[in-house]
């Protein structure tokens, strides 16, 4: 791209050289005002508001517990199975919600990207940022239920719990910006995420045990299934939170923590590339949108 | 090419600077099929800038000058970051603030407090920086006990005004302006001129684009014509107005 080669003089700097994610969190301020606004926004005109947080995932959660704990019968299968529903479900709803509107942001904030510069990684991240708290009162629920149903919290549970929060976003922002970063030249790709996000509800053990799965395909089908960051986070919720509520004897996939790690590893290595491409990409999203 | 030893007291160096755009004919596999069968060019090339090559010293007021189409805003906008050019180095010394176009980051839906902290920010200020600028905004803007209204349900006018007053509040060193002394009434654009001409005398840099040639014209001393992307003329502003007119 350049064809200058004359030193920069001292003091001076590119307009538009963006720090990337650094970038963002150098305007920390910034990035509150925007997932503050996002979050006001977001029901207003609406007479439930935010209630309407809480009614989505109650909706999705009776269609399933019908549909699967009672006309399947798992819920005579795995004890509390509604909490294993549940639990699993808030995690798949965090993700997805993240991951899609991260997908969308640069396109939906096109209008402020072609006229002002700032550190453009600002959207994904405050789309996951937004996600999260949407996340929290679902959150919120499932330990109150797991408190009531005689749930001790141990320090390694909640660790658990905590890292596969941290697996899901740290994911879902690097699929964000390298989905959303595309999505500037080629608006397939919300579509294709769409995909993606309609079998991701189903590629985890969510709705049904992973043991199935086991039982049910070769060794090697396996371990990719369970290599899935989503699946080994959906995982962590079931040990930290369902698991103690029951008498324990659920087998839950091996070596749980070694994946966990390996899952962070990944998600990692996602947001690296999500980095990358946007970098990449950034460049021609003023001229594109 | 500049000499360094021009470059100390320089707010914005410009040097070698080359944009185009290709612009897509087809925005489908289907489309893209079919102009290739029709042996139709799938995309062309325009240069909206070539060459381009100056600086501008500390408390300077440029207009940039030029008919539609002429590279001023491509020009502005890679000096505010927004583009990067493909050729040759765009460098600033200090914080930039883009009037480009006023209230682009403004939300419908939110009080206008609330756009003018978020505005404020997205221009590059700091809580305490709005904090303590936020009821010289509120004044200027003259928005008065609407602050606290939503923003969509303002006129046209309260919505520029307000804009343009948090525009011209934020604490930086260079100041893009762009078409902006068209905004509001008489009045309100008597306001805008005096308050640029303020900041002038507390030794901001200042790049302006307007149509409005007389006015850009006094407000700068100096002006720099572009034409299909290649600056013409750089020198006293009137000058440039006429020879721009001239044409």
């Amino acid at each position: 791209m350049k064809s200058s080669s004359e030193p920069i003089p001292p003091g001076f700097s590119e307009p538009g050289r963006s720090a990337g994610l650094l970038g963002v969190f150098r305007r920390r301020y910034l990035l509150s005002l925007i997932v503050r606004k996002e979050v006001q926004v977001r029901y207003r005109g609406s007479v439930l508001g935010w209630l309407w947080s809480y009614v989505k995932p109650t909706a999705q959660f009776i269609v399933y517990f019908l549909a699967l704990g009672i006309f399947l019968r798992l819920n005579g299968a795995l004890e509390y199975y509604p909490i294993y529903l549940f639990s699993g479900l808030i995690v798949i709803n965090f993700f997805t919600e993240a991951f899609s509107n991260g997908t969308r942001a640069i396109v939906d904030n096109g209008p402020l990207i072609k006229k002002i510069f700032l550190p453009r990684e600002m959207f994904p991240v405050s789309s996951t940022i937004v996600a999260f708290v949407n996340f929290l009162p679902q959150l919120l629920v499932t330990l109150v239920v797991c408190l009531v149903v005689g749930w001790h919290p141990q320090p390694l549970q909640v660790v658990g719990v905590l890292v596969g929060i941290l697996i899901v976003g740290l994911l879902a922002t690097g699929l964000g910006m390298l989905f959303g970063a595309i999505n500037v030249s080629f608006r397939d790709s919300q579509n294709f995420v769409d995909l993606i996000l309609l079998v991701v509800l189903w590629a985890s053990p969510v709705l049904y045990p992973w043991t199935t799965v086991r039982d049910n395909v070769p060794d090697w089908l396996l371990q990719v299934y369970l290599a899935n960051p989503v699946t080994v986070a959906v995982e962590l919720f079931h040990a930290g939170l369902w698991l103690p509520t029951t008498d324990g004897s659920f087998e839950l996939p091996p070596d749980l923590f070694l994946r966990a790690g390996v899952g962070l590893a990944i998600a990692l290595v996602v947001i690296a590339l999500g980095q990358l491409v946007f970098r990449k990409l950034e460049g021609r999203f003023a001229q594109d949108l | 090419m500049p000499r360094t030893s021009d470059l100390e007291d320089a707010r914005v160096i410009v040097r070698g600077v080359s944009k185009s755009f290709v612009l897509r004919h087809t925005h489908s596999f289907k489309e893209a099929f079919v102009a290739f069968i029709k042996r139709k060019k799938l995309s062309t090339t325009f240069d909206a800038l070539q060459g381009v090559d100056f600086v501008i010293s500390e408390g300077e007021t440029v207009a940039l000058l030029g008919f539609n189409g002429s590279g001023k805003s491509t020009l502005l906008k890679l000096i505010s970051g927004v583009l990067r050019p493909d050729a040759g180095d765009v460098l600033a010394r200090g914080r930039i603030a883009g009037l480009i176009e006023v209230g682009a980051g403004f939300h419908p839906d939110l009080s206008g407090r609330e756009n003018v902290y978020l505005n404020a920010a997205i221009l590059g200020m700091t809580r305490s920086e709005v904090d303590e600028k936020f009821d010289a905004i509120v004044e200027f803007s003259e928005i008065g006990e609407f602050i606290d209204t939503e923003v969509k349900h303002y006129s046209s006018g309260m919505f520029v005004r307000l804009a343009f007053a948090v525009a011209i509040h934020t604490t930086v060193d260079i100041l893009l302006v762009d078409e902006i002394l068209s905004v509001g009434d008489e009045p309100f654009q008597r306001k805008c001129l005096a308050k640029i001409r303020e900041l002038q005398g507390q030794g901001k840099t200042m790049v302006v684009v307007s149509h409005d040639l007389d006015t850009v014209a006094n407000l700068c001393r100096r002006g720099i014509l572009l034409e299909h992307g290649r600056v013409v003329f750089d020198g006293d502003s009137h000058e440039a107005v006429a020879r721009m007119r001239g044409q």
